[in-house]
């Protein structure tokens, strides 16, 4: 069946139709979301249709650009770590072989589509005093007695990144695994140890694809609403955690509203740098 | 020496990544109400809760109704998009790709947040169906991706042939392209199903007031404090997940649907 250009009207309908859901279902509400965005609030939880400012202004205070400036280092530390191990862990799993490979993308997999709720509430477990790290250190007598390590930064890093890592190795995977294996070889046989093959073979092809990665697993982390809720103290809560809390517990909707078009126009703006990054890699 | 090294560092890997899902399988058998690791005494009980508990059980059956519907949801709306960037030459649909991962790409607050403002403005905010059309829209990506991969795989000589031999299109669609698509059209499905049952964000923004789904059961139970059955249910979610990607991994191919062969929308 050769692809062809639709013609008849009849052609375009496989395409109408689904559109026209998405339009109604994702940009309609989208649209529906900035505009509140610009509506008044009224107090009782409750908002009149205006043209007004007042929710992007609450920007400019200086409480909210600490929890920007928070969110955005939260995110980038937690693409750095993330990627950093997923690198070398997605070029040891790209020389698996078959069956062990799969196993273990099952695994990532199964990791990944675990719910936020799920992940902050097993690392909650082993953070707890009772169960989890601080009893095995206190067993192996590297500690007086088990403690609570939640809430605390250590633990709402830990958990993102725990929740990071499978993504960044499958974003990683079909780069790495497309990647000749011949190459790496020739720098062994020429006398480069492992680590320098890595370095300086494997890394600079890859680099777009490392690229692109972090970008996207800067806005994976940035959307992360729970864990830091679960794991961390009100001093490590984020933008997403922020809109949650304004729009459901608070009834604010025009301020989240106005937080989220603030965050899809940053996302935005860096899924198409990702996209550009990515795009060289194919022309290079 | 490098095998060893190399060999370490995936064991580590593997066992940060199974710890947390192991302790909760240990704290999920105690014998009494607490959570201590290793657990104290033993008990399945906390495993027969998930049914017997009406909260759980309603729970549960929350979970999988939206989670069967709203995949179907997902499938049937990636399908055509699918097909039609396979089979024209319309550089312009890509937008329509684009416009189906964008609600899955961006952070999920997001999503949430566009469908309670289209719901609440609609007046049926709260409706236990609007979690549904939300989840399908949702996930209109995963299929999408799935499809496209799988359409990338047909050879298209193979019609070419069938065509030239007198079958109409929808003979080839049904007689060749049929077969060669239901792994991807059931792996789309699988990927939706187990990303709906552990939604939570858009299910608790659209109706969490109204209809508990399990990971809402749970968060909400968090704060009574924490029980082995929500260990218990952790423990299904991890186990189901790893059972349908397992299933899709023995009757599809995984690192393929996961690119390793770049033929995506080829």
């Amino acid at each position: 069946m050769k692809r062809e250009r639709p013609r008849a009207l009849a052609d375009y309908l496989p395409v109408a139709v689904p559109t026209a859901v998405l339009a109604i279902f994702f940009v309609m509400p989208f649209g529906i979301m900035v505009a509140i965005s610009f509506f008044k609030r009224v107090q009782g939880g409750f908002y009149t249709p205006d043209f007004v400012f007042d929710n992007y202004a609450r920007f400019l205070s200086a409480f909210f650009g600490r929890v920007l400036g928070f969110s955005m280092g939260l995110a980038a530390l937690v693409a750095l770590i993330a990627v950093s191990i997923a690198l070398p862990f997605t070029v040891q799993l790209a020389a698996l072989r078959g069956r062990a490979q799969v196993a273990w993308l099952v695994a990532l997999l199964a990791v990944l589509s675990l719910s936020e709720v799920i992940i902050g509430f097993a690392w909650a477990t082993l953070f707890s005093r009772t169960a989890g790290i601080s009893n095995i250190l206190a067993f192996l007598g590297a500690m007086a007695r088990p403690v609570s390590l939640s809430p605390s930064f250590g633990a709402v890093l830990t958990g993102m990144v725990y929740q990071a890592f499978p993504y960044a190795v499958l974003i990683l995977y079909p780069a790495v695994v497309r990647l000749d294996p011949a190459l790496a070889e020739a720098s062994r046989t020429l006398g480069a140890s492992p680590v320098r093959a890595f370095l300086t073979v494997v890394l600079p092809a890859l680099r777009h694809a490392v690229g692109a990665t972090l970008i996207l697993v800067f806005v994976f982390a940035l959307g992360s609403y729970l864990l830091p809720q679960m794991l961390g103290q009100p001093q490590h809560w984020t933008i997403s955690v922020l809109v949650t809390d304004q729009a459901v517990y608070q009834s604010n909707l025009p301020f989240a509203a106005a937080m989220a078009v603030f965050l899809v126009l940053a996302c935005l703006g860096l899924i198409g740098i990702a996209t550009l990054v990515g795009r060289q890699k194919e022309l290079a | 020496m490098q095998r060893l090294v190399s060999r370490l560092f995936m064991a580590i890997i593997a066992l940060l990544l199974a710890g947390p899902i192991v302790v909760l399988a240990g704290v999920s058998v105690n014998g009494e109400q607490v959570l201590y690791f290793p657990p104290h005494g033993f008990s399945l009980g906390w495993y027969g809760a998930i049914v017997t508990d009406p909260g759980w059980r309603g729970a549960l059956f929350a979970s999988l109704a939206v989670a069967t519907l709203a995949a179907a949801g997902a499938v049937l709306i990636a399908l055509p998009i699918a097909w039609f960037l396979w089979r024209r030459i319309a550089p312009w649909a890509e937008i329509v790709r684009a416009l189906g991962l964008a609600p899955f790409i961006l952070p999920p607050v997001i999503t949430a947040l566009g469908f309670l403002s289209f719901w609440a403005t609609l007046g049926v905010y709260g409706q236990p169906w609007t979690v549904v059309v939300s989840h399908a829209i949702f996930l209109v990506a995963l299929p999408l991706v799935t499809l496209s991969t799988g359409f990338g795989s047909i050879e298209r000589e193979v019609l070419e042939a069938g065509a030239t031999m007198g079958a109409t299109d929808r003979q080839l669609l049904r007689t060749v392209m049929l077969p060669l698509m239901v792994p991807y059209i059931v792996s789309g499905y699988a990927f939706a199903f187990v990303l709906s049952l552990n939604e939570y964000i858009i299910a608790y923004m659209v109706a969490g007031f109204t209809l508990e789904t399990l990971p809402i059961k749970i968060f909400n139970s968090l704060r009574y404090g924490y029980t082995p059955t929500m260990a218990a249910v952790t423990v299904v979610f991890v186990c189901v997940a790893a059972l349908v990607f397992g299933l899709v991994a023995r009757f599809g191919n995984l690192p393929r649907l996961l690119g390793a062969y770049g033929d995506m929308g080829k």
